[in-house]
């Protein structure tokens, strides 16, 4: 089967759903792919308070945040094919699907990939030990707890301290899971203060900083980890050994943008691992637009809505004939910038640029190219900061090569 | 005595500080009416809204998440989850639904934060767990060329 299509937008997360809600809206005829039956993605496990305090004016949990953007899409002309899977794209572009009828092939004239992020399993982290049950992801412990309603076990300690690792230690808590610790290997929480402080503080719930799994223990199933504690290079003190008798261990240790199927038309900053988009979050094939953790893990939802609608409106312009190649002056992540998009802004045009610290800084300068100065205070890498500069910077920097984004540690 | 918090009541998450004596003596680092709240609430009677799942009978979902309609008692958290634990719904449950008009007598609803259709005679158990559940496809077919 074909289906022809001005956007079509990959992943039914936030970011997709805001993403078709306004291509749809621009006058694009617009279909919403999504690989699993419902739409929503990771929202729909995330059952905890905390989201649409910026875009909806009120604390919600994640499938209430995911009813409300559900029920924007549903508005518009937008069609969605949930328990779709898109095998591949060709540049035009064109999709190949499939579901449970068969093959599909989608031609569109603009794309915009939301596929969301994956956690970083257990493997690569190359711990010693035997390879026993008992050891979870956050996000899949998250899914068995609130979606399947199933414990992963009895007593469990978490390594890594991002914010899932954080909202499972007291979710794991509250459902009579004995948490024994959270081992963070930086010396700094991954996650945001409000959930060290409302996740593991308010259940007295030990955070280790500086410290890691040495070694995991256990036959079929596990019956212990070694935590150590690691100096400021990250290499293990001998002698700093303690043994926790745990059957399940929880890993938060970091999200990887899922953009396996487009990647190839990516430009990629090698030093950085990031893709170039520029801010109409446009890749540099000038179809492919990006949204959501697919670009890079973003802190609030909120801004993962607002950067999709975004994408989605660009692209419809895209597909409609409506978005000229405009010269983009490029942006360069300097001193202290561990992650920044976009990373090129259009002269002239106002841009909000975010960007992640690699080190806890109390006060720093965050300077843009010699048109920008601000002051901040407390940045902090878990805590995404948004800088917005308005048209007027961006018109001073005509002409200039490039524009270097750098913090200063005042 | 001082003690320092980060303010949840938006995401900027000022870092407020307290000083404590006889009562509040000083607030600070707060930069708005609501962050002032917080600090004085949080260091007498912290509230928190509990977010939580209750078993759901007959549903294509196994639970339904839940939420108090509003903070309660922080202290009152394990005495909450202990009732919650025994509650269980008849699906269908639509989203905002009252599953408890008053937690502990602390005037808090708890309602349903998602809705659960109830499983229909083709579904095998939990359907997200690989049973061949209704697909709910949200809106529209498919669109032909």
């Amino acid at each position: 089967m074909r289906i022809s299509v001005d956007v079509a937008v990959v992943g039914g997360g936030a970011a997709g759903m805001a993403a078709a809600k306004a291509a749809a809206e621009a006058g694009a005829k617009t279909l919403l792919l999504e690989r699993e039956e419902r739409l929503g993605g990771v929202l729909d496990q995330c059952i905890h308070p905390g989201f649409g305090l910026h875009r909806y004016r009120e604390e919600l949990t994640g499938p209430e945040f995911s009813y409300r953007l559900l029920s924007e899409l549903a508005r518009t002309s937008a069609e969605v094919l949930s328990g779709t899977t898109v095998l591949s794209v060709q540049p035009g572009p064109e999709l190949l699907c499939a579901n449970q009828k068969g093959l599909l092939r989608v031609q569109a004239k603009a794309l915009v990939w939301a596929g969301g992020a994956r956690e970083r399993p257990f493997g690569p982290l190359l711990i010693p030990g035997t390879r026993p049950a008992g050891i979870f992801t956050a996000g899949l412990a998250q899914k068995l707890v609130n979606i399947h309603g199933l414990l992963p076990g009895r007593r469990a300690l978490i390594l890594g301290s991002g914010d899932i690792g954080l909202i499972m230690a007291r979710r794991l808590h509250l459902e009579g899971v004995e948490v024994v610790g959270v081992a963070e290997i930086r010396p700094f929480p991954g996650g945001l203060l409000r959930n060290v402080a409302q996740c593991l503080e308010d259940f007295g719930i030990p955070l280790f900083l500086r410290h890691t799994v040495a070694q995991v223990h256990g036959r079929k199933r596990l019956s212990g980890v070694t935590l150590v504690e690691v100096d400021e290079r990250g290499q293990l003190l001998p002698g700093t050994e303690k043994f926790f008798s745990v059957d399940t261990l929880v890993l938060s240790v970091g999200l990887i943008p899922e953009l396996r199927p487009v990647e190839h038309f990516l430009v990629w900053d090698h030093s950085r691992r990031w893709p170039w988009v520029n801010s109409f979050w446009q890749t540099a094939a000038p179809w492919l637009f990006l949204a959501g953790n697919s670009l890079t893990v973003f802190d609030l939802v909120d801004t993962v809505a607002r950067v999709g609608e975004e994408a989605g409106r660009n692209a419809a312009r895209y597909a409609l004939g409506d978005l000229p190649p405009v010269s983009t002056l490029p942006l360069r992540g300097g001193e202290n910038v561990a992650v920044l998009v976009p990373q090129a802004c259009i002269p002239g045009e106002p841009v909000s640029l975010f960007l992640r610290v690699p080190k806890p800084m109390d006060q720093a300068v965050i300077r843009v190219g010699g048109v920008y100065e601000k002051n901040h205070k407390y940045l902090r890498p878990a805590e995404m900061v948004e800088i917005k500069l308005p048209a007027e910077a961006t018109t001073a920097l005509a002409g200039k090569n490039e524009a270097l984004v750098e913090v200063c540690p005042q | 005595m001082i003690r320092e918090f980060p303010c949840v009541s938006c995401p900027l998450g000022c870092l407020l500080r307290v000083e404590l004596g006889e009562g509040v003596i000083r607030i600070e680092g707060h930069r708005c009416p609501r962050g002032e709240a917080y600090a004085r609430e949080e260091v007498t009677d912290p509230k928190r809204v509990l977010a939580t799942s209750v078993k759901v009978l007959g549903g294509d979902y196994p639970l339904v998440s839940v939420r108090t309609d509003r903070p309660i008692p922080k202290r009152l958290i394990p005495q909450a989850m202990a009732v919650i634990r025994k509650l269980a719904v008849d699906a269908p449950v639509s989203i905002g639904q009252e599953i408890l008009s008053d937690l502990l007598g602390t005037g808090a609803r708890l309602i349903a934060t998602r809705s659960v259709r109830k499983a229909s005679a083709s579904d095998e158990g939990d359907p997200s767990l690989g049973g061949q559940g209704q697909p709910p496809v949200e809106k529209g077919d498919l669109p032909e060329s």
